[in-house]
């Protein structure tokens, strides 16, 4: 192997990790966020202590978790009940690296740099395969903990996940399309008219409204979060799958929903919000780093709001909304992107 | 290196592939072929068939085996007890046709390396570099092997209903069927005895299906 060979290597090794890191950071400051800010929604102050305005809880959380006794339940199944936590966490974390957090920028010493760790022709396709994995880390979990409400979390989440996986599906065939290619950064690419407004949202011939729409309810649904998170409902289940689980094995399903959370979001702006354009990005490539975090926080904010605003379905409406309302939409929406782009392409 | 993944896939496949046979606990089963799948998986990518690899993935470890995953949780199966095998012939049988299997294996080895790798011209339409690519597979499928595959669509559609027709033979009674909250169903849905009824029927509760049909007290098909 030569030199320029192994720079290469270095550097997308280098890449890799600071997307991770930045991405975990943000998980982390997600949390604190979310604390923070449904306790503004509900008239309290929220964790506040550690550090300035609480700004060092995130590492004080971790600590506790990492000093906190690990228990295995004597009837679990021991290999699956440890394996379980960790499908969860690389199933969430490995779909990070598809994502291109900004166009090519020039830094000094290094050249010209693509930001984006993998670039491959069906990085979409890798996504859903990678997220689909995800599932068996819960299934797995409420199954081998040996505990009813476990199970039920577990059987719960997998039909859940698996309902709700199809109109998530459906709901990108739009997009794709639209751009006739499964590589991520190339969609993002072609958003880039309208001085970086053409995104896929507004985008002619026929705007994908309809499919962002399904897409945000169907990932919500995916990561099993308010309204949508009866695998874990306190109410009836304990805890639901991770009932049984303390310390770093309690915190990594935990990260894995936070991770999953932000992935997703991730998705959406890439897909629909025009990944990391929009003004002045063609003047200043860095500028796009920028856009697409805050498009991303903007998505984790809105799940925010949507626990502190929205109550809990019942799991019967759930899978009527799913199969009886949101697939049809979905599908529809195929049905009529095809028919519009068709119809746009003979004139 | 390709020789090197090569090795440490189908290893993996070969191995996850044993385990699949002795486990006795059927989840471990199932766990030991979704790693199949993804050694599977792995091995299309080096072949340079990305798409068919996600594919691979996304239907078989991600959908088909969450499904056999859960009716395995939802059913609780128990481990499975080694009971003297009740037809011995059948032993001889296997051996045969491993036998068979393992020469035609060799056969193909032996073919393979008796003849020498024609190079395919760049422009041929199965030109091995872009063979696997999602446009090519697309393209294939709409256009060279369209009636194929609007047979396969038929076959599968064709399960699905036959699926249908199953379950609704069993014959269902409203406790089977009716989740609190109302909504309407017809009668045929819930009586076993009155298929090709199509009257609506309104319920809200269990027992107001029940009354409402007149079955009040009458005992489950599986039951009787």
């Amino acid at each position: 192997m030569d030199w320029n060979t192994l720079t290469s290597i270095g550097l997308k090794m280098l890449g890799i990790n600071i997307a991770f890191v930045v991405v975990l950071m943000i998980v982390a400051y997600t949390v604190l966020a979310e604390r923070r800010v449904l306790a503004l929604m509900q008239g309290r102050l929220g964790p506040n202590r550690a550090g300035y305005g609480g700004i060092l809880q995130p590492f004080a959380d971790l600590l506790k978790f990492i000093f906190k006794e690990e228990i295995v339940p004597d009837k679990a199944t021991k290999f699956i009940y440890i394996l379980a936590p960790f499908i969860a966490i690389v199933g969430a974390l490995m779909s990070i690296i598809v994502y291109p957090f900004g166009p090519d920028v020039n830094l000094p010493l290094i050249g010209t740099v693509r930001l984006v760790a993998a670039q491959f022709d069906v990085s979409l396709l890798y996504v859903l395969a990678i997220t689909s994995i995800g599932v068996y880390g819960i299934a797995l979990a409420g199954w081998s903990s040996n505990n009813k409400y476990s199970l039920m979390g577990g059987l719960r989440a997998s039909a859940q996940l698996i309902s709700y996986e199809l109109s998530l599906g459906l709901s990108l065939v739009g997009v794709v399309l639209m751009s006739g290619t499964l590589d991520l950064f190339q969609i993002v690419e072609q958003q880039s008219g309208w001085y970086g407004m053409q995104w896929n949202l507004f985008k002619l011939p026929f705007p994908q409204i309809i499919g962002f729409i399904v897409y945000m309810i169907s990932a919500i649904a995916e990561t099993n979060r308010v309204p949508f998170d009866l695998p874990e409902a306190e109410t009836e289940l304990v805890a639901g799958f991770h009932t049984e689980y303390s310390a770093l094995k309690f915190a990594l399903f935990f990260m894995a929903e936070y991770v999953n959370m932000f992935t997703v979001s991730m998705l959406a702006t890439t897909l629909f919000l025009g990944g990391w354009n929009g003004p002045f990005v063609e003047q200043f490539p860095v500028l796009g780093v920028f856009y697409f975090l805050g498009k991303v926080i903007f998505f984790l904010f809105l799940y925010i709001w949507l626990r502190g605003t929205l109550p809990r379905f019942r799991f019967d409406q759930l899978m009527n909304f799913g199969w009886k309302f949101l697939l049809p939409v979905a599908i529809l929406n195929v049905v009529l992107t095809a028919t519009i782009h068709f119809v746009a392409m003979l004139f | 290196m390709t020789t090197l993944l090569f090795v440490l896939l189908a290893g993996l496949a070969i191995g996850s592939a044993i385990a699949l046979v002795v486990q006795r606990n059927p989840l471990y089963s199932a766990i030991s072929l979704i790693g199949v799948f993804i050694a599977l998986a792995g091995l299309y990518l080096t072949l340079a068939a990305p798409f068919l690899a996600a594919i691979q993935i996304i239907v078989y470890a991600g959908a088909i085996m969450v499904l056999v995953v859960f009716v395995i949780m939802l059913l609780n199966v128990e481990e499975e007890e080694r009971k003297p095998l009740r037809m011995g012939y059948l032993t001889v049988i296997a051996i045969l046709l491993a036998a068979i299997l393992f020469g035609e294996a060799g056969f193909i080895l032996y073919f393979i390396g008796n003849s020498p790798l024609e190079p395919l011209s760049p422009n041929a339409v199965g030109n091995a570099s872009n063979v696997g690519l999602t446009a090519s597979i697309g393209t294939g499928l709409f256009t060279t092997y369209l009636l194929p595959f609007e047979i396969t669509s038929v076959l599968l559609l064709m399960a699905i209903v036959g699926a249908m027709t199953l379950a609704r033979r069993v014959g269902l009674r409203p406790t089977d069927l009716v989740i609190p909250g109302a909504q309407t169903l017809t009668r045929q849905t819930l009586d076993p005895k009155a298929i090709g009824d199509a009257t609506e029927v309104e319920s809200s509760t269990t027992a107001e299906a029940a009354r409402v049909l007149g079955l009040e007290g009458v005992p489950r098909r599986r039951e009787e």
